[in-house]
């Protein structure tokens, strides 16, 4: 167990690096340099000689790229043009905001997803499966973003039952009210982002309980007279959740990726809208930083399922 | 001795031929085309899927024909968001432009953008699934490493910085650009059937008997697995529908002046358009969501006919 584990971080090392490489030379290609942001209209093409020099822009790109990790890992990711600031901080404060949707949306994903699956491997080819089946083939084949404009319009608007637009309203000052108008922003965003991002849960779980209700062992259950209830409880719950529980690292990546849309359609202040609006200002600093840190918790959400998936069963171990 | 000889040698006659004949065309496993044709014919609501959807874009692409693009991209102030149904048929949005015009244009742009991704990214991901499943060993190691990579990037992100730093941006280059990080779903479905398909009995036969690789992999094991390319394509593609509008949604897919059915779902970004002026923006959501549902529910119909245990067009 602990072989696999540490096997699955060394192997994650090389990616970090390629990552980081790709990352650095997209930068590279972006117009601009660092000082974009303090040249003013008195600085002398000799002056911007002089800063780049001294920056080492001049050098190799390996040598660029190196001093360019050694500052990551002082955690100087550079400032930001348009907002004047370093970039740590900007994106600190929007990072919680996308985690807190983020959290809630794979939460209510799981408490729907769960019992949907296990209801209808249950009941295989009866009208409650049917109906489920159906949903996740229309949920499946929709794109997200023209649901989320949808539900905006429909429960945002037409209804008025959500708020439409950012991330805590202006009037909740205190601990609690903001707490709630939190709850209240991210409502309908991650409601959506459950109801449509179920399907691999649901159909996994599905075809785990229809194969689990032939085999061996619950026949073996069912023949010393454990009563039905019982045996999906005890047995076949068992067996097919753990899994489950793994998908939970590999679901980061499609949450990430949705955040871009989700923040986009509610005009929600986290790490997404401030990658879109970074890029109308060519705000270059911050793409790069972004672009890497989405990449990095990728990779973590994987190694997550990964090791997961290895603790719960032994057969997709390394060898 | 000659044809005509043989048969004339032959004790059955000739009638018995003709029946014999036709009885055993009639006993003999239909053809995969009757039977996804069976299939379509046996549920209903997949024949009407698919009778919409090739109506639908044959006049999308001959319609394009008639709608000069720059005209109808053209702004008239004066026209600012007609209501449908009173001077144009349905309406016009901020600019004056023509909604109805503009599904049309927008529809062709989108699903040609998406046939042209579809074709690229899965005669890839077909090519490299096919190499890795055939090979295995560390060929298959070392390219399953590249596809686990691919599969951790954050897609979207880097599309978008290719997008505004590439020099000259176009169709083409878009659709390249998508293909090029749209090919690991394919990939991985090709490469675990081309696993099990390698294993089997007349690709040895075939390699003992001196086949080239290459004859091997794409004239032997890919008509093998035929099926399931045909029904990964079509359902990639309606993905793909989505893939597109949705970067041209967020304003980095077509460029400005090309209309797409993700530009015109942008309208609603507007918090007056999307109560007030609902028809620049509504349309283009339930065609894409009718475009999305009819090619995928097509592709579920195609995926059960070619697998025996699941048909409803046997009986």
């Amino acid at each position: 167990m602990w072989k696999t584990v540490l096997r699955r971080v060394l192997i994650m090392i090389p990616e970090i690096i390629i990552l980081s490489i790709l990352v650095f030379l997209l930068a590279k290609a972006m117009p601009g340099d660092p000082f974009t942001g303090s040249i003013g209209p008195h600085t002398s093409a000799a002056q911007i000689h002089h800063l780049k020099e001294a920056a080492g822009l001049y050098n190799p790109w390996y040598e660029q790229y190196w001093n360019w990790v050694v500052h990551l890992f002082h955690g100087n990711l550079g400032t930001s043009f348009q907002y004047q600031e370093p970039v740590t901080r900007i994106i600190g404060n929007r990072a919680i905001n996308t985690l807190w949707l983020a959290v809630f949306a794979m939460v209510l994903t799981y408490a729907i997803g769960i019992p949907m699956g296990l209801y209808a491997g249950r009941n295989q080819n009866k009208i409650g499966d049917t109906i489920i089946r159906v949903y996740t083939f229309v949920t499946m084949s929709i794109p997200f973003f023209v649901i989320l404009v949808l539900g905006l319009w429909i429960f945002g608007y037409v209804l008025g039952w959500f708020p439409t637009t950012g991330s805590v309203s202006a009037t909740a000052n205190s601990g609690m009210a903001t707490t709630l108008s939190r709850l209240q922003h991210i409502v309908l965003p991650g409601l959506l982002a459950a109801l449509f991002g179920t399907v691999n849960i649901v159909q996994y779980l599905r075809s785990e309980v229809i194969d689990a209700k032939g085999s061996d062992y619950v026949r073996t259950a069912r023949s010393k007279g454990v009563p039905t209830g019982d045996v999906f409880r005890h047995h076949i719950l068992r067996n097919s959740l753990l899994p489950i529980a793994a998908f939970a690292g590999y679901s980061i990546t499609g949450l990430l990726g949705g955040s871009l849309y989700t923040e986009m359609v509610f005009s929600y202040p986290g790490m997404g809208l401030l990658f879109l609006n970074s890029i109308s200002y060519r705000d270059y600093t911050v793409i790069t930083a972004l672009v890497l840190l989405y990449g990095i918790l990728n990779l973590f959400g994987t190694l997550l399922s990964d090791i997961i998936l290895s603790a719960v069963d032994p057969r997709v171990r390394i060898q | 001795m000659s044809q005509n000889q043989l048969n004339r040698q032959s004790s059955i006659s000739e009638e018995d031929l003709a029946r014999l004949s036709k009885e055993a065309e009639q006993e003999a496993t239909p053809s995969s085309l009757r039977i996804v044709w069976n299939e379509f014919k046996a549920d209903r609501p997949a024949l009407f899927a698919l009778v919409i959807m090739v109506i639908f874009i044959l006049f999308v692409m001959i319609a394009s024909l008639f709608i000069n693009q720059g005209q109808a991209m053209a702004t008239n102030i004066m026209d600012s968001y007609d209501k449908p149904f009173t001077q144009f048929f349905l309406g016009t949005d901020q600019g004056g432009r023509s909604i109805a015009k503009q599904l049309i244009l927008g529809s062709r742009n989108s699903i040609g953008i998406a046939i042209g991704l579809t074709i690229i990214s899965s005669t890839f991901g077909i090519c490299y699934g096919l190499i890795a499943g055939y090979f295995g060993g560390i060929v298959d190691n070392v390219m399953m490493r590249i596809y686990d990579f691919m599969l951790m990037l954050p897609i979207t992100l880097f599309i978008i910085v290719l997008v505004t730093i590439i020099p000259n941006y176009n169709v083409v280059t878009l659709t390249l650009i998508l293909s090029s990080f749209y090919w690991m779903g394919t990939s991985r479905l090709i490469r675990a059937r081309t696993l099990s398909e390698s294993k089997k009995d007349y690709v040895a036969a075939s390699k003992t008997s001196g086949t080239s690789t290459f004859k091997i992999i794409f004239r032997e094991i890919m008509p093998n697995i035929s099926s399931l390319i045909i029904v990964d394509t079509m359902l990639s593609f309606a993905e793909n529908i989505g893939v597109e509008t949705g970067l041209s949604y967020l304003g980095f897919g077509l460029p400005t002046n090309t209309p797409s059915l993700g530009t015109m779902i942008a309208n609603a970004n507007d918090p007056s358009s999307i109560t007030e002026y609902w028809w620049t923006w509504l349309l283009a959501a339930v065609e894409i969501i009718i475009l999305t549902l009819s090619i995928s529910y097509i592709g579920q119909v195609i995926r059960r006919a070619t697998d025996a245990s699941q048909r409803l067009g046997d009986d």
